[in-house]
């Protein structure tokens, strides 16, 4: 009998169903990959295994009982720990102070022994192989891949017998994974049971001995690592799903003049010498896995960072921009559709009108004093264009539904009229028909003359919108596909970086 | 023990900036302070100011603790009214009596602190409309138990704490020894104070590695109500009596003193080090003005000053931030 069992697990938040009837099993001895497109269910159903969320259906099975952990604190005295993709360490104590938190060893007074902690934290992170690391660092003053190993540690000090590692390498680099490797496969010979999850086609191929594909909350299918070749992975991810309408993209025979053209963009660890030009009238695609530097690219470019270096152009132009207040200044013309709504995009308590005009509020006064009549104007107009479900304008926007709120955040900056739209994830939770609506505008806008740099975590997206299409990976832009060449297929090989990344951890793992 | 085992570690300067900042601009106010006045260094004149300071010093203290968790307590100077009303109106000439009302006092400021805690721990209220509504119903209390100033101390009592033991050790002095070895450090070293510090860091994370955080809240606040009491003993002995208004002060300036002190706003960064020099920074401010012969009436401006001032060297920080949205955070 598997070791854990999950069965017909489903999850809902709100209205979206994260888990619908998955099941999933792992046994000991054994190293299981879980992979799948983002929003597949994967991390929903280990944060059910370990106690984050509680599930609205279906039963787990650990060692043959029934469990229902209520915390992560439960699971791990059940012997279920896992390792987050967002770190859970105390950013201000030690590395050993966080090690020893949940049990600290005690003097014979009753207080904590840091000397004690501090010895054994060393011992232990000597035994597991990660020696270059001091258990007296301040986790704060840590690189991230520091960070991701001790959390390793800190995971495999409480001695579990399921280990769950949610890109617990996402962090590290090729000789750091080696060194995790190692270590994960000496707990599956010591007969741990491993999940591991990872984007890293690459490290799953190397490690894992099952692989379990997971698509739309559900379990799709589960084989033996390199049983299957690599392109029906990919179709077991992406499946069939429902066909989205678009509007149809223009036919080019040459690229339109660049209003926005970028040069060498670098940002702390997270951007490398991006380039990219985005023409006028078109909409560019920034593709990959989620967290490969598409949002930062877009912050960086807005003004958001201090720091960035390359050369931003406009139309030709050198500009320079330092703050969110000047890149919406009219001589650049950016707008920003930022990923969170509800706490970058609106402010919920004041009415649509409020919120649309919030951007524009000094060309609608005169002498300081807001012109009513211009601002209703403006309300009217945005309310008729983008089809606004609203009682009113005088409505607050939290009142509105996900769709109707984004369209709201749009309209704030259509009525900027900006030359150009950095569009992050704008259709993220937001129903079909609203995503249609949204799909139009945006090609509206482009043949308007706008120039259009949109990020999404929907592959389709990508697919239907874009006149070009660039791949990111690890901060940087690794492919970049034009017209029929945007396919799902291309899309998601590239955003893996098959071939490359195997070879890469081969090489280190000779080393 | 093997000390040669281990490695020399570096010790992280940046981490020590702010409270060595609080003890070099208190160390400066003295010198000037001597300057000023020769008569500085004199026994009398020390007791004096360590007598001075030593209420804030321990208001601070609690006041360190809740910041620590990321809170803030504006009832502390409430609690001290109240609990200097009990103590004024309850002592009397005998020992035994008077050190029943002393464990009655402090009742009653670790009652205020425990209530403090439930509503902010487990009401999940937001500490700061908590402790200014909770304030207010302090200081009404504190009306009620004593409407007009007055009151008795016995005068032994004020000796005690006020003065010299054998007529060479300040008292001051041995009970701020007895706060820093045998109340704080303890306190850092205990796995309460861990959480205290894990909490503040970072609440989220120290929820996933399993820790109670509502019942560190709820100890975080209540050992703020006791410290706070003490400090209301001591500003007994200090001014012989009670008063329903003497009390709020503390409020504020234990704030200031732990910011001074170098404990982060944001919560999980300082200690009573750093406070209890930020403490006497604005205990000694009126001693100086007063050795320049400036009017005390400049005393505010001049607390203002410095704690805009030491706050702004210590948060230059902002300018390594990369992203800007985070400087808000």
């Amino acid at each position: 009998m598997a070791l854990l069992e999950a069965v017909n697990i489903t999850k809902r938040f709100g209205g979206v169903i994260a888990l619908d009837n998955a099941s999933f099993s792992c046994d000991a001895g054994v190293i299981t990959a879980l992979i799948g497109e983002n929003g597949a269910g994967k991390s929903t159903m280990v944060k059910v295994v370990c106690g984050v969320h509680r599930p609205d259906a279906g039963q787990i099975l650990f060692k043959g009982k029934e469990i229902r952990p209520n915390s992560p604190a439960d699971a791990v005295k059940l012997g279920i720990v896992s390792v987050f993709q967002e770190l859970s360490l105390v950013p201000h104590l030690t590395v050993s102070q966080n090690i020893w938190l949940s049990d600290p060893i005690l003097d014979s007074f009753g207080l904590i022994n840091f000397r004690e902690q501090s010895r054994r934290t060393e011992a232990l992170l000597a035994e597991l192989g990660f020696e270059g690391i001091d258990p007296d660092a301040v986790v704060l003053d840590m690189p991230l891949a520091d960070r991701q190993l001790v959390e390793i540690a800190h995971a495999v000090h409480r001695n579990p017998d399921l280990l769950i590692l949610d890109e617990g390498t996402s962090a590290l680099a090729a000789r750091e994974v080696t060194l995790v490797f190692n270590l994960i496969r000496r707990l599956r010979d010591q007969g741990k049971a491993i999940v591991f999850i990872s984007h890293r086609m690459g490290e799953i191929q190397e490690l894992c001995d099952v692989t379990t594909v997971f698509r739309n909350g559900k379990d799709v299918k589960s084989f033996p690592t390199g049983s299957l070749p690599d392109d029906e992975v990919v179709q077991l991810m992406i499946g069939h799903k429902l066909e989205k309408s678009f509007p149809p993209k223009p036919k080019r025979k040459q690229p339109p003049p660049a209003v926005l053209e970028i040069k060498d963009l670098s940002w702390e660890n997270a951007l490398h010498q991006i380039s990219l030009t985005v023409g006028r009238g078109e909409i560019v695609g920034l593709a990959g896995l989620e967290g490969q530097g598409q949002g930062d690219l877009l912050f960086a470019l807005f003004g958001v960072y201090a720091g960035v270096s390359g050369e931003v152009r406009v139309e030709g132009k050198r500009v320079n921009i330092n703050s969110p207040t000047q890149a919406v200044d009219p001589k650049i013309g950016l707008a920003m559709i930022p990923a969170d709504r509800k706490t970058e995009g609106l402010i919920l308590p004041m009415t649509v009108g409020e919120n649309m005009t919030m951007a524009i509020l000094n060309r609608l006064s005169r002498f300081s004093v807001i012109s009513r009549a211009a601002e209703n104007d403006a309300i009217a107009k945005m309310m008729r264009r983008l089809a606004v479900k609203a009682p009113s304008p005088a409505v607050p926007v939290r009142s509105l539904s996900g769709g109707n709120q984004q369209k709201v955040s749009l309209a704030k900056w259509l009525l900027t009229e900006a030359k150009i739209y950095l569009l992050y994830d704008p259709t993220r939770g937001i129903d079909v028909g609203t995503k249609q609506e949204i799909y139009h505008l945006m090609r509206q806008l482009a043949d308007d003359g706008s120039a259009i740099l949109f990020f999404s975590t929907d592959l389709d997206e990508i697919v239907g919108m874009c006149d070009r299409a660039l791949v990111m990976y690890e901060g940087r832009i690794v492919k970049e596909l034009v017209g029929s060449e945007i396919t799902e297929t291309n899309l998601v090989s590239a955003a893996l970086n098959l071939g490359e990344k195997t070879s890469n951890h081969k090489e280190a793992a000779l080393a | 023990m093997k000390p040669e085992s281990a490695p020399k570690k570096k010790l992280n300067v940046a981490r020590y900036f702010r409270p060595l900042l609080a003890y070099i601009v208190l160390i400066l106010l003295i010198l000037v302070y001597r300057a000023l006045s020769p008569v500085v260094f004199r026994l009398p004149v020390i007791t004096a100011m360590l007598n001075q300071g030593m209420a804030l010093a321990i208001t601070s203290m609690a006041q360190t603790l809740v910041i620590l968790t990321a809170g803030i307590d504006l009832s502390i100077g409430s609690i001290v009214t109240l609990s200097n009303c009990v103590a004024a109106t309850q002592m009397q000439p005998g020992i035994a009596p008077t050190l029943g009302v002393v464990l009655l006092v402090l009742l009653v400021g670790s009652a205020c602190g425990f209530l403090n805690g439930l509503l902010v721990a487990y009401g999940r209220l937001a500490p700061i409309i908590v402790t200014l509504a909770t304030s207010s119903i302090f200081n009404g209390l504190a009306l009620y138990v004593l409407p007009n100033p007055g009151g008795f101390v016995p005068e032994w009592y004020s000796e005690a704490l006020t003065g010299r033991i054998f007529d060479i050790v300040p008292t001051a002095l041995l009970i701020l020894i007895f706060l820093f070895v045998f109340i704080w450090t303890p306190l850092k070293r205990s796995p309460l104070g861990q959480s205290i510090y894990a909490v503040g860091s970072s609440e989220s994370s120290a929820r996933m590695s399993g820790l109670n955080v509502q019942r560190t809240k709820l100890l975080t606040y209540t050992i703020a109500g006791t410290l706070s009491s003490m400090a209301a003993l001591f500003l007994a002995a200090q001014t012989a009596s009670g008063d329903a208004t003497q009390g709020g002060v503390y409020t504020l300036n234990s704030i200031a003193a732990t910011v001074i002190g170098g404990t982060s706003f944001t919560g999980g960064v300082g200690g009573f080090g750093g406070t209890l020099a930020g403490a006497y920074v604005f205990a000694i401010i009126p001693n100086v003005l007063f050795a320049a012969r400036v009017s005390p009436f400049m005393k505010e401006l001049l607390q203002g000053a410095i704690l805009v001032l030491t706050i702004s060297l210590g948060a230059a920080r902002v300018f390594q931030v990369k992203n800007r949205l985070e400087i808000m955070k």
